[in-house]
């Protein structure tokens, strides 16, 4: 049998992504994410060109997940410090991966100047609607009603404001070339998610300014669901409230076939 | 190079220019505005990148991340931006990457006013950002002196890869002065071995200021340290006027030096033994050098544009074996050299109570002087 059926490689790990087991809690999405940015850059070819900004909070070890060069950026700051990296080398890839308190909180400043700004860089952004990293307090991203350890009867609007759409907020800047929301709760939405980040790089690739694809994901550990459930969670309380749709595409990536 | 008339601010920029620096970012703030505006045409027409931030706390970061590249890099700002940069400052200290910074300061605290001052002593001498670490700070006293820093600033922040700030203040930025600038050096096109540039051909680098492990992370402190040590060793620089038959001493760096200067050659036209001495490395600072001093000379006047922050750095290296006496202006208000005669002559003329702290004694006389002031009003 094995001498005339040699066996054939259908799934294996991507150049782009180290061989190190990760420190996310089992069921969290951030690792999907990851895995979905190495595959991207080993199909364009961009490890040797890719330049990663970690932010802070639960993915700040992400530059130990990829082979590639990174740098660690202060809380919110990663898009001013991609600015920076970019504007020095044009010709690399340069990314950004953040959470939604670093994100939409305390880097609420740089994320929507660097879009104004064209900056030609991609933004990764892991909305899971909570900050993980210290311990579940509320992002600017929990759902109202949700319950967290800051919000612990529930995100009262009234006090506490609403829920932010970074998708639709930043699709309104020209500067924009590529916006769009994505989840990670099923294969089918992951394998959206993995198209809208190749259009992303391919947008950066060819200089139509800011990219960001925003993906839905998961906290089992401080939402206190379990990982199934929290998938289903995503689906059910999340996509209401964070439409997963294209907000910016560039008319330059229309005739794009992937 | 022929000596030209020259705006401090814009002597600073040309001189970072003419250093190599490859990337510009600021935000706009007087007294240090020209500065940018100048590097707003002058990088691009050198095809070299310059951006306007949404403010300091991005232009510190975006300095940050292109001083990862291993590129030379600067920003410019004056004191209430050199606040908000402050965690930039920790982090890019943290990573142990050369950025050169210049604080053209002004009155404050709080948004204060845009006059000349010498507030900023303690926020970058002495702190800042959180953690262990020793920026190295330059005070220029002249748009020549300002020049010549900035283009040291930026060798020895590739040297010891770590901070360098050129500590200015509004009247340097400000004033126009015929100055010599240097040539134009080469950009660099060799980068260094752990500039981050992409992985072509080598291993993955990283740059970072987070080291999880209180192990590791207090091998990078003993690291940061060590060549801190280096830096007090190697890097102590300052400027001494008439005394070497000196009875008194007059301390001061940057415009209140300058002035002190023009008081020191009055004092000595009327036959008192005085002279001046110019920290010009605030940090490392010269502690060798004045408490050696305080072996010769009688009285030390400390003089500053604000409420005595180096007074205490001096007070530290005499260690009470002669008076210090102060005399500050604060707020934004520059002293005039008369009224640092006036001080000589008071110190030369009487004696000087040696158990009164110099501060608590300034502020009685400041006192008067502010009624004054206000009678005049
Ligand atoms: C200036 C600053 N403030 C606060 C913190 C503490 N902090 C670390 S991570 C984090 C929140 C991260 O949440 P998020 O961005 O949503 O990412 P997640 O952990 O959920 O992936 C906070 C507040 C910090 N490191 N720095
Ligand atoms: S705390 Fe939440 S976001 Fe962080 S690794 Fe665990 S599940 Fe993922």
């Amino acid at each position: 049998m094995l001498a005339t059926n040699p066996t054939q490689v259908v799934f294996k790990r991507p150049k782009t992504l180290a061989q190190v087991p990760t420190h996310y809690c089992p069921g969290c999405t951030h690792g999907v994410a990851h895995r979905l940015i190495a595959e991207v850059l080993d199909e364009m070819g961009l490890r040797e060109k890719a330049i990663g900004v970690a932010p802070v909070g639960c993915s700040v070890f992400a530059y130990n997940y990829f082979d590639c060069d990174f740098v660690e950026a202060a809380h919110g700051r990663a898009p001013a410090m991609a600015t920076g990296i970019k504007r020095v080398l044009p010709d690399r890839t340069v990314f950004t991966y953040q959470g939604d308190g670093d994100l939409a909180s305390i880097g609420m400043a740089e994320i929507l100047h660097a879009a104004a700004r064209g900056e030609n860089f991609t933004v990764v952004f892991i909305n899971n609607a909570i900050y993980g990293m210290t311990g579940g307090q509320m992002a600017p991203t929990t759902l109202p009603g949700q319950k967290t350890t800051s919000s612990p009867s529930g995100r009262d609007v009234e006090q506490m404001g609403f829920p932010i759409r970074m998708a639709e907020i930043l699709s309104t800047l020209d500067g924009a070339g590529y916006i769009v929301r994505r989840s990670l709760h099923d294969p089918k939405n992951i394998r959206l998610a993995k198209k809208a980040l190749r259009l992303a790089f391919e947008a950066q690739q060819r200089g139509l300014g800011f990219s960001m694809v925003e993906m839905l994901s998961t906290c089992p550990t401080n939402w206190g669901i379990p990982p199934i459930e929290s998938l289903r969670w995503v689906e059910e309380h999340m996509v209401p409230v964070y439409p997963l749709e294209d907000f910016k595409v560039s008319p330059s990536l229309a005739g794009l076939r992937l | 190079m022929p000596r030209e008339l020259l705006k401090g601010n814009e002597a600073i920029a040309e001189a970072g220019v003419r250093a190599g620096v490859q990337a510009y970012f600021g935000y706009p703030i007087t007294p240090q505005t020209e500065l940018l505006e100048y590097m707003s045409w002058r990088m691009p027409q050198l095809g070299r990148t310059f951006l306007q931030a949404e403010s300091e706390v991005a232009a510190i970061n975006m300095v940050y991340g292109a001083a990862c590249t291993g590129a030379r890099v600067m920003s410019s700002s004056s004191s209430p931006g050199v606040s908000l940069m402050m965690e930039g400052i920790s982090y890019i200290a943290g990573t142990e990457v050369p950025v050169v910074l210049i604080d053209v300061m002004r009155g404050g605290p709080g948004l204060g006013n845009i006059a000349p001052s010498q507030g900023d002593y303690n926020q970058i001498v002495h702190g800042g950002g959180h953690g262990d670490y020793h920026p190295i700070v330059l005070a220029p006293a002249s748009v020549q002196e300002a020049i010549d820093l900035t283009v040291l600033a930026f060798d020895l922040a590739d040297k010891y890869r770590t901070v360098v700030v050129v500590l200015a203040d509004g009247n340097i930025g400000q004033m126009m002065e015929p100055a010599e600038l240097p040539p134009m050096q080469d950009i660099r096109t060799e980068y260094p071995d752990w500039a981050v540039r992409g992985a072509q051909g080598r291993e993955r680098r990283l740059l970072s200021s987070i080291y999880i492990d209180p192990n590791v992370e207090e091998v990078l402190n003993y690291r940061i340290m060590q060549r801190w040590n280096e830096i007090q060793k190697n890097e102590i620089r300052y400027k001494e006027y008439y005394l070497e038959d000196a009875e008194y001493a007059v301390i001061g760096f940057g415009t209140a030096g300058r002035v002190a200067l023009s008081a020191v050659r009055a004092a000595r036209a009327e036959g008192i033994r005085v002279g001046l001495f110019r920290p010009i490395s605030l940090s490392p600072y010269p502690y060798a050098r004045i408490e050696a001093l305080a072996n010769q000379v009688k009285v030390m006047l400390v003089t500053e544009m604000n409420a005595g922050q180096m007074l205490e750095d001096v007070q530290k290296a005499t260690n009470g074996r002669i008076p210090i006496e102060f005399y500050g202006r604060m707020g934004g208000v520059m002293p005039f050299p008369d009224e640092i005669l006036a001080e000589i002559q008071r110190i030369a003329h009487s004696l000087v109570p040696f158990d009164e702290n110099p501060r608590q004694s300034w502020m009685k006389r400041h006192a008067e002087l502010l009624g004054t002031l206000q009678g005049k009003q």
